[in-house]
């Protein structure tokens, strides 16, 4: 049971969401922005490092439901999302997003463990300095995050089929859009 | 006091700082609220605010460990001291932005040239970082130079 009382069967950060709309309005911008914003790495190297940092802060509802996105993004692959979240080093993605789910890793840990050699290494393997900040960024706002799902001990679905759904969703439609609904239906 | 006692968990100087002399202004900005903050971020339990600041501090410093931290007791110890459902939200909301603020400003150290290097590394340690907002007028007037310097950089 949520640590506070918010609306029942619905799932994650939507919950307090609908509890507190004031907050979700910025937080649902900034991942939009962050997620899926123009940018030059892609919105499925983004869900990655998302889906990365959620799975160290061992954060179910987020490591699911943007491993979702991120596998939607690939063309299905749960299989590499999965691969990557055990070991990103040997899975098979760029040198690159290596590199910076190096950096997220540490800015997890604390944002003092990210090392000048860190930074290096991703700028050896073509990471600009945007890149650098964004993963910088993505990486501390889902500290935030699932801080934020599991600091109110919020509920969790376990079928597999309703992230994979909502990663559909979300990828299509965008956090914004699909958490304006939610709230205009909360409010009906 | 809550953003303040998170950053120093976290041991963001930058953040700590600012958000501790905000919080001293907002208490009248007398030495004996920079004395309080300074406390507070030590040992707030021994500090004299209300019991339930402490334990709504209590929930923000589990949250800085993970939010699994955050137990029930200790959302009923703030509940028996007259905290709210939103108090305790807005409890975990601004401990968890924190734990994102505070990895922004220090897991930007070494990196994009994107962030002025002014504001990325030696302004968000002044000389005199550790001490202000803390105990003396001389150290808060120091604070103030400091702040007067950053904005015309």
């Amino acid at each position: 049971m949520a640590h506070i009382r918010l609306p029942e069967g619905i799932p994650g950060i939507l919950g307090p969401m609908v509890f507190s709309p004031e907050t979700a309005k910025p937080l649902n911008a900034l991942a939009e922005v962050l997620l899926r914003g123009p940018n030059s790495l892609t919105p499925a190297d983004r869900e990655m490092i998302a889906t990365y940092v959620s799975s160290q802060n061992d954060c179910y509802f987020c490591q699911h439901a943007h491993g979702a996105v991120a596998a939607y993004r690939l063309g299905g692959n749960d299989k590499l999302v999965n691969e990557m979240k055990l070991n990103f080093e040997s899975a098979e993605i760029s040198d690159k997003l290596k590199s910076l789910l190096a950096i997220a890793g540490k800015v997890q840990k604390g944002g003092k463990h990210v090392t000048a050699e860190d930074i290096a290494r991703a700028r050896q393997y073509g990471a600009t300095d945007k890149e650098i900040h964004d993963t910088v960024l993505i990486a501390a706002a889902f500290c935030m995050y699932n801080r934020y799902v599991d600091g109110l001990s919020t509920w969790a679905p376990d079928d597999p089929g309703l992230y994979r759904e909502n990663g559909r969703r979300l990828a299509e439609e965008g956090y914004v859009h699909s958490t304006d609904r939610l709230l205009a239906d909360a409010q009906k | 006091m809550i953003a303040t006692y998170v950053s120093s968990q976290n041991d963001c100087i930058y953040c700590q700082s600012c958000h501790g002399s905000t919080a001293a202004q907002h208490l009248g900005g007398k030495d004996a609220d920079y004395d309080l903050i300074a406390s507070m971020k030590q040992n707030y339990e021994a500090t004299a605010i209300s019991s339930k600041m402490k334990a709504l501090l209590a929930i923000a410093g589990k949250v800085q460990k993970g939010g699994k931290s955050v137990t029930g007791d200790d959302v009923a110890r703030a509940r028996q001291e007259g905290a709210t459902d939103k108090e305790i939200h807005d409890t975990v909301l601004i401990a968890a932005a924190f734990c994102m603020f505070n990895r922004y400003v220090d897991g930007s150290q070494h990196g994009s040239r994107a962030i002025p290097r002014s504001i990325a590394k030696s302004d968000s340690r002044p000389p005199d970082s550790v001490t202000w907002g803390g105990t003396t007028r001389s150290r808060y007037r120091q604070s103030q130079r400091n702040k007067t310097r950053w904005k015309s950089s």
